[in-house]
């Protein structure tokens, strides 16, 4: 073949000129590689945001109208159980103190420091509810029991009704310049947690809020980098030990590898990409698919050696045989990564593109170092007994004679699972992202089974004109949205700024509960609010819940930790209430962090679909150009699209929740499923158009002489993404899993579908009009099949 | 008290700073062995000095605030205050917009070191309400300026210490910094930049509770009135860390207009139009 005497050309330049193969090859490494120097561990969930999501662009909106809201929450919970001994409040009043050093705070909130507003006479007493001077006696802890329990602001957000545990939640303004910045803030939090816990044995510490949050993301980075990177290294030599055999042959897998991994992050580095928890997986997923290319070519150069061929020769025949193979795996792999560009979320971008450039990385490496370094070194070859081609031959015997109940019986299995897919429904917990491992997912934990929620819908309600927010009846509308929350079952706590209008009323009123409800007259509601705005120190403001022109109020609901279909039913639901109930604020839109999240699960399985499909139209065009067939390459497409699909109905069937992590697995596994598909077409076809075989004979000498590499290959890759599963961040550990049954299907898919499927349609003889021209392919296949029979 | 004299530090012990100044003069080496402290707090008082005798004032304000959005909102307020020697001063401030708190009155007596007291006259209410809090250093009006930036400045408010001459826009300053010795401040220190010729702050860097930079004030367009006492047309205040901005734009100075205490107790309050 043509093709195939170029590759002869460049396999026997290779071997003459070794040392500037590799110089060539670590240039190229080096050049890549460089751009590692530019990664970073990112540390803000906002990552997972492209700069246009209009989620995000609504959030920060919002932020930009009042004040950011990432906080730090510390939960104090008393061994004895009583959030109103004064231990705990002395300790309450301690942490206050120190929470103002945090660095970047704008805000502390606590039992201690609350505003509390009393009427005396004619004055407005405003004073910290507990007041630095205060005897914390029997009789002062009880008013401020009473007090805290009685107040909405504060019950279930600081305190719960059980007063077992109580919470100082710090405020911060993160510049954003600084990749540092959330580090040093948790550094100074667990340092005054660690401190305080000396200084008040009896109390528990827990570390929450949105601060903690954005650095797990960065912890289950570094911690999947340090952990899943060398158990995927102690995967590879296992396996590589048991294929190869042979120490030159690892050693020299293990560099290709290792600068596959160096240059696919290096380029991530230079396109300016983040690490992330997503891209963090990307050593992971190279090494694993790099492993794949090396043992196609290891696998045919031992063969060939054990054969007899010298070993130069065997490289040469190596090369020969798997040059376009290899090549079509690794371009059809690096397609099925890059369409994760077209995913909503940008770490799965940077994922798929540094997995992409690795994938490319790591077929030159295999095509030019690997050949170069193995013609330097010494390589033995151990004569082994029973060849393992003769299982894969008893194996192809077994699918040809069974090719019948084989097909339908797949076809059944196929049809079952698919019908299954539609049992899956996105479910994203986002807080669930992180295993019961990290410690943060432990403390959120904590916080949810016993203060407040982590999930929270704000609103920013909007009157319509400056100063509307004292308008007695858009206060009236925003009282009765509130009460609509709090009657919501998922409601844990509501803020909103007509709690403090009602209670501003009732102390003018010298504190008389008949007067705790809305002032009347506009007026009136202005004048309160600056009397008490002239009241508040600093930090405790209401420039987080009122804009500059007063013409809108912050409106923020806590609600339980929940699924993205049921917090989105619930946005639903409040839209639908506004709509019918509050004409007098303007569109109002939920926003936040939570429904982000939410949102951006569906977003990305939309744009995710998009991108599969193209990348499958890429793919299938490729393999009838390289396979020279269209109707080849259209049966190719059975065994590329079901595995996809009989992985997403078995997830169906056993778990039927999708997260995000899973929405880009279809894209992915297209790429890596396609390459057991092309090995074999590519054998089969072989065999059909150079040695003028039937399609039986043909399936036959696939399964002889891809089979047993397909298996191992599939094993091993099976083996890299369940690595992946070990995860502590579920995007990963999902997606890991469900690749990991894909490949697993693709190979059943490829070893008992497709051959029945081959035989059944494409029964027509070969013309082998070429066939002088390949005469020389044939006499090599001819020894390759004899080999084999040993 | 209020904005009018910014940092225009009203000193009321005349007595003890004369008594300071003639002590160092007895002093074998006096003014060489100024420490920085000392040089911070004598131009403090020579500010304090140079700013006394004006008896009372009065002057209109508009108050721009704006959010890191970019959206803006205007107040508009009338002050009068009363000079007052030997304590703070005694300030009233008349809101005129937004339309809804036109006619509130804020009285206010500064203190030193303890707490001002405070009262606000609402219309609404027809009521004077005392405002009793120790913390005075949230924000005037949810703008950028917190009440104890715009009280009136006493000497003994803070601790001083000289830092550098520094020359702004061509002119020479002295860099001087102060810590509050109000224990309820919302600032670990302050940096101002004093023009050596007008003796006024023109520029004041606020360092929060944390010690980190949180907001810079900017005093520009100063004019002389009745041949001697110094007053900006405009301040600006920029919030590091929110990015909230807010303008402060005074016309209409006025001096000795003849106001008394009488002007500034409660009863007068209700009275003010």
């Amino acid at each position: 073949m043509h093709q195939n005497t170029a590759t002869t050309r460049y396999a026997n330049w290779v071997i003459r000129h070794p040392w500037i193969s590799i110089l060539c090859s670590l240039a190229l490494v080096a050049a890549a590689a460089s751009g590692a120097r530019f990664l970073a561990f990112k540390t803000d969930y906002r990552v997972f945001f492209s700069a246009d999501n209009p989620q995000l662009l609504a959030f920060e909106a919002l932020e930009a109208t009042y004040t950011k809201n990432d906080n730090v929450m510390f939960i104090l919970a008393p061994k004895n159980g009583d959030a109103f001994s004064a231990d705990t409040l002395n300790a309450v009043k301690t942490l206050t103190e120190k929470a103002w050093q945090t660095p970047y705070s704008i805000r502390v909130d606590s039992l201690s420091n609350f505003q509390h507003t009393e009427a005396v006479e004619d004055d407005l007493m405003v004073y910290d509810l507990v007041d630095e001077d205060l005897n914390l006696d029997d009789a002062a802890r009880q008013k401020i029991r009473d007090i805290a329990l009685a107040e909405p602001i504060l019950l279930n957000r600081l305190v719960p009704d059980r007063a077992h545990v109580t919470g100082v939640n710090i405020t911060v303004q993160l510049p954003g310049e600084a990749i540092t910045e959330v580090p040093e803030i948790v550094a100074f939090a667990r340092s005054v947690a660690a401190e305080l816990k000396t200084q008040y044995p009896n109390i528990d510490i827990y570390l929450s809020g949105m601060v903690f949050m954005n650095n797990a993301f960065s912890e289950a980075s570094q911690s999947d980098m340090q952990s899943l990177v060398p158990i995927s290294f102690a995967v590879m030599l296992v396996t590589l030990g048991l294929m190869i055999r042979g120490f030159t042959g690892t050693a020299v897998t293990l560099m290709v590898i290792l600068f596959s991994i160096l240059a696919g992050m290096g380029m991530g580095g230079h396109l300016g990409f983040p690490i992330t928890p997503p891209s963090a997986s990307a050593p992971t997923i190279i090494l694993t698919i790099a492993i794949a290319n090396c043992v196609h070519i290891l696998v045919t150069l031992l063969h060939e050696m054990r054969a007899g061929r010298e070993k130069k020769e065997a490289l040469v025949e190596s090369l020969r045989i798997n040059m376009q193979p290899v090549f079509l795996a690794s371009i059809t792999t690096a397609i099925g990564f890059l369409s994760m560009n077209f995913s909503e979320v940008p770490p799965f971008q940077h994922l798929g593109n540094m997995v992409a450039f690795g994938v490319l990385a790591s077929f030159i490496l295999s095509v030019l170092f690997l050949p170069a370094a193995i013609s330097l070194l010494p390589m033995r070859v151990r004569q082994v007994a029973n060849d393992d081609s003769h299982l894969m031959h008893r194996f192809g015997d077994f699918v040809v004679r069974q090719r019948r109940p084989l097909m339908w019986g797949m076809m059944g299995v196929v049809v079952v699972l698919v019908a299954s897919v539609p049992r899956n429904e996105l479910n994203d917990v986002f807080v669930h992202y992180f295993d019961e491992t990290v410690t943060f997912r432990k403390d959120a934990d904590f916080m949810t089974d016993n203060l407040t929620g982590l999930y929270n819908i704000e609103y920013s309600l909007d009157s319509g004109e400056p100063g509307g927010i004292s308008q007695p009846e858009f206060l009236h509308d925003v009282a009765a949205f509130t009460q609509w929350f709090r009657d919501q079952p998922e409601t844990i706590h509501v803020i909103s700024l007509t709690d403090i209008m009602s209670r501003l009323n009732k102390n003018m009123h010298g504190d008389n509960s008949d007067w705790y409800r809305l002032p009347a007259e506009r007026n009136l509601a202005a004048q309160y609010l600056l009397l008490y705005e002239m009241s508040l120190p600093y930090g405790l403001d209401l420039n987080n819940q009122i804009n500059v022109e007063k013409s809108s109020t912050r409106f923020t609901a806590t609600i339980e930790t929940m699924s993205s279909n049921e917090l989105l039913a619930l946005e639903k639901r409040a839209a639908q209430w506004l709509k019918a109930n509050a004409s007098h604020i303007v569109n109002p839109e939920g926003s936040g962090t939570s429904l982000m999240f939410a949102h951006i699960g569906k977003r990305n399985i939309i744009s995710m679909l998009m991108g599969t499909t193209l990348a499958l139209i890429g793919i299938s065009f490729i393999l009838m150009l390289a396979l020279r067939s269209v109707k080849i390459g259209l049966i190719s497409m059975i065994p590329n699209l079901v595995p996809a699909a009989m992985g997403f109905g078995l997830w169906g069937l056993l778990v039927g929740q999708v997260g995000l992590g899973l929405s880009i697995v279809a894209g992915m596994t297209l790429g890596i499923v396609v390459d057991d598909t092309v090995h074999f077409l590519s054998k089969y076809l072989r065999a059909r158009r150079e040695r003028g075989l039937d399609a039986e004979e043909a399936v036959r000498y696939a399964f002889r002489s891809v089979g047993m590499a397909l298996f191992t290959t599939s094993v091993v890759l099976i083996a890299g993404f369940l690595v992946l599963s070990l995860s502590s961040f579920e995007l990963n550990s999902g997606m890991g899993l469900l690749t990991s049954i894909v490949i697993a299907f693709a190979l059943m898919a490829d070893f008992l579908l497709l051959p029945p499927l081959l035989m059944l349609l494409d029964k027509k003889p070969y013309t082998t009009a070429d066939k002088s021209n390949n005469s020389d392919d044939a006499g090599e296949d001819t020894k390759e099949q004899s080999h084999v029979h040993v | 008290m209020f904005m009018s004299d910014i940092l225009t530090i009203n000193i009321k012990q005349l007595n003890r700073t004369g008594l300071l100044l003639s002590l160092s003069l007895l002093l074998p080496i006096g003014a060489y062995a100024e420490t920085a402290e000392q040089k911070g707090l004598a131009i403090a008082q020579e500010i304090e000095r140079r700013d006394t005798g004006w008896g009372d004032q009065t002057a209109s304000l508009r108050m721009v605030l704006r959010n890191r959005h970019g959206q803006e909102s205007t107040r508009r307020i009338r002050s009068k205050t009363l000079e007052v020697i030997g304590d703070g001063d005694k300030a009233i401030s008349i809101f005129d917009s937004p339309r809804d708190i036109k006619g509130t009155a804020f009285l206010s007596y500064t203190h030193a070191l303890k707490p001002d007291d405070q009262w606000l006259y609402l219309p609404a209410l027809k009521r004077i309400k005392r405002i009793s809090s120790n913390n005075k250093s949230g924000p005037f009006m949810g703008s950028e300026f917190s009440y104890e930036d715009l009280s009136s400045q006493e000497v003994e408010k803070y601790t001083y210490k000289y830092l550098r001459d520094e020359t702004i826009n061509g002119r020479d300053n002295f860099v001087v910094e102060r810590k509050p010795q109000y224990k309820h401040s919302g600032y670990t220190r302050l940096i101002s930049w004093v023009d050596k010729e007008m003796y006024q702050p023109v520029k004041i860097e606020f360092y929060d509770r944390k010690k980190t930079l949180l907001k810079t004030l900017q005093i520009n367009e100063h004019k002389q009135y009745e041949g001697k006492y110094w007053r900006p047309s405009h301040m600006r205040m920029d919030n590091h860390l929110t990015k909230k901005s807010t303008d402060l734009y005074w016309e209409n100075y006025r001096f000795n207009t003849g106001l008394s205490a009488r002007n500034f107790d409660r009863n007068s309050l209700k009275r003010t139009r």
